[in-house]
């Protein structure tokens, strides 16, 4: 098969079973943590009737902006997932990210509600701290991959590649992992909304968001997951089945770290958030980084 | 059952409760009870729950948060009463700024009466609430669809 072929077929794979996926994730996320909690737990296919209740719902939306901010919000976020599993640009892909982060806090902006804009003004900081390990990211995979002479920053290509790019980059996909917590919106950073009730925002980012517009929401954080979970995969992929076997072990395992980090933490403060965020991606990334230059 | 009986999404509101009510409600979380291997979810957000469950009775002070939590949750959407007081008033109904039950400021699906109602009574009001949610999603969709047709 030809390269324009595999893309195609990447990303169309996303688009029709990421959303599957990205939902038994959830559902997987839900009942794993009810096990950890000594309960029961929903179904695993709850996720899926949550959202099928919210689109029965009746429509209302505090202005008209709202729910063309999170169209856009979930349009870009499944435009990078396609982009990222076409094996595209990587820089292009992280770019189109930050694009679907900014709409979501957008929508979040333009109600009038103040929770949900101390919500927005979380996601702006969490999106800072997340940010930098994300572009650390690309320019590990580039130098690891040959730098000047023969870098690249296809996703294609590094998941073809013969060497499995973990090696090189552990100290990055350390800080990947690490701070995957924040991109998730896991506790102890699920600071910008928590779906916790009884907290200090009600739901944040998301207070104003109802119906429809909040199914489109967790429709987004399925996709969300599966991209950022096929990125952790990424490190282990060598163009084999092999790879790919493994890839997917490591984002399972991944997940399954997310969700005990997730009901074994407190929540802390955005300033805490920034400075992981920060710290992780300046000491892991960068140390990454000069170790590879210095190979090279 | 479709979608909407399968995950109903609670807001816990206290008009004047004694909190052994409110503290029920929240023993329905528990692992002992676990409502949310119903599809329970107890969301602190009126724009994004379907079942109101109020417990005490509604003073003057708390009439006007009742109104506005009810008229910002939207339809299809269930109220329970949780508790005596919440149903009638209870021992409180003859207080001088007790105005009644719930019911005499919103209209009430389903009353769980209880000094200090039992979870199971609670779940159980709550499956039924569903079973109303259910009805009016009904009703909802056969007025689009005659609406669409005219």
């Amino acid at each position: 098969m030809d390269d324009f072929c595999l893309s195609i077929v990447g990303a169309a794979a996303f688009l029709a079973f990421g959303p599957v996926l990205g939902m038994l994730l959830a559902g997987v996320d839900r009942k794993v943590s009810a096990r950890m909690q000594g309960r029961v737990g929903p179904p695993v296919t709850q996720p899926l009737l949550d959202v099928r209740k919210l689109f029965a719902k009746e429509r209302s939306a505090p202005n008209r902006f709202q729910d063309f901010y999170v169209a856009c919000y979930i349009g870009w976020t499944a435009f990078t997932g396609a982009l990222f599993f076409a094996g595209m640009d990587m820089l292009l892909v992280f770019f189109t990210l930050s694009l679907a982060e900014t709409f979501l806090i957008l929508a979040a902006f333009c109600t009038g509600s103040p929770f949900a804009q101390v919500g927005a003004q979380r996601e702006a900081y969490a999106a800072m701290a997340f940010e930098p390990v994300v572009l650390i990211m690309a320019v590990g995979y580039y130098l690891a991959t040959g730098g000047a002479d023969g870098g690249t920053f296809s996703v294609l290509d590094i998941a073809r590649g013969g060497d499995m790019m973990i090696l090189p980059m552990l100290g990055i996909f350390a800080g990947f992992v690490l701070a995957l917590t924040i991109k998730l919106r896991k506790s102890p950073f699920d600071l910008s909304m928590s779906h916790h009730a009884h907290q200090d925002l009600v739901r944040g980012l998301s207070t104003e968001f109802s119906g429809r517009t909040f199914a489109m929401l967790e429709v987004s954080h399925w996709l969300e997951s599966v991209m950022v979970l096929g990125m952790v995969a990424l490190f282990l992929a060598n163009g084999t089945w092999s790879g790919v076997a493994l890839g997917m072990t490591a984002a399972a395992l991944v997940w399954a770290i997310e969700i005990w980090v997730d009901n074994g933490f407190a929540r802390m403060k955005w300033q805490t958030a920034l400075k992981f965020g920060w710290v992780v991606a300046l000491a892991l990334g960068l140390s990454n980084i000069a170790v590879l230059l210095v190979i090279a | 059952m479709t979608a909407t009986s399968r995950s109903p999404w609670v807001l816990h509101y206290d008009g004047s409760s004694c909190n052994g009510c409110d503290i029920e409600v929240l023993a329905c979380l528990t692992p002992v009870y676990d409502a949310e291997r119903l599809g329970v979810i107890n969301t602190g957000d009126p724009k994004q729950a379907d079942i109101f469950l109020v417990t005490g009775s509604v003073n003057e002070q708390s009439k006007g948060v009742v109104r506005r939590l009810y008229d910002m949750m939207p339809e299809p959407k269930a109220v329970v009463a949780v508790g005596i007081c919440a149903c009638s008033g209870g021992v409180f109904r003859d207080c001088y700024n007790v105005q009644g039950g719930v019911d005499t400021v919103i209209p009430v699906d389903v009353y769980v009466p209880g000094c200090a109602a039992r979870p199971e009574s609670i779940i159980d009001g709550i499956i039924r609430g569903a079973a109303v949610l259910e009805e009016k999603r009904a009703r909802m969709r056969d007025v689009k669809c005659s609406v669409s047709k005219s």
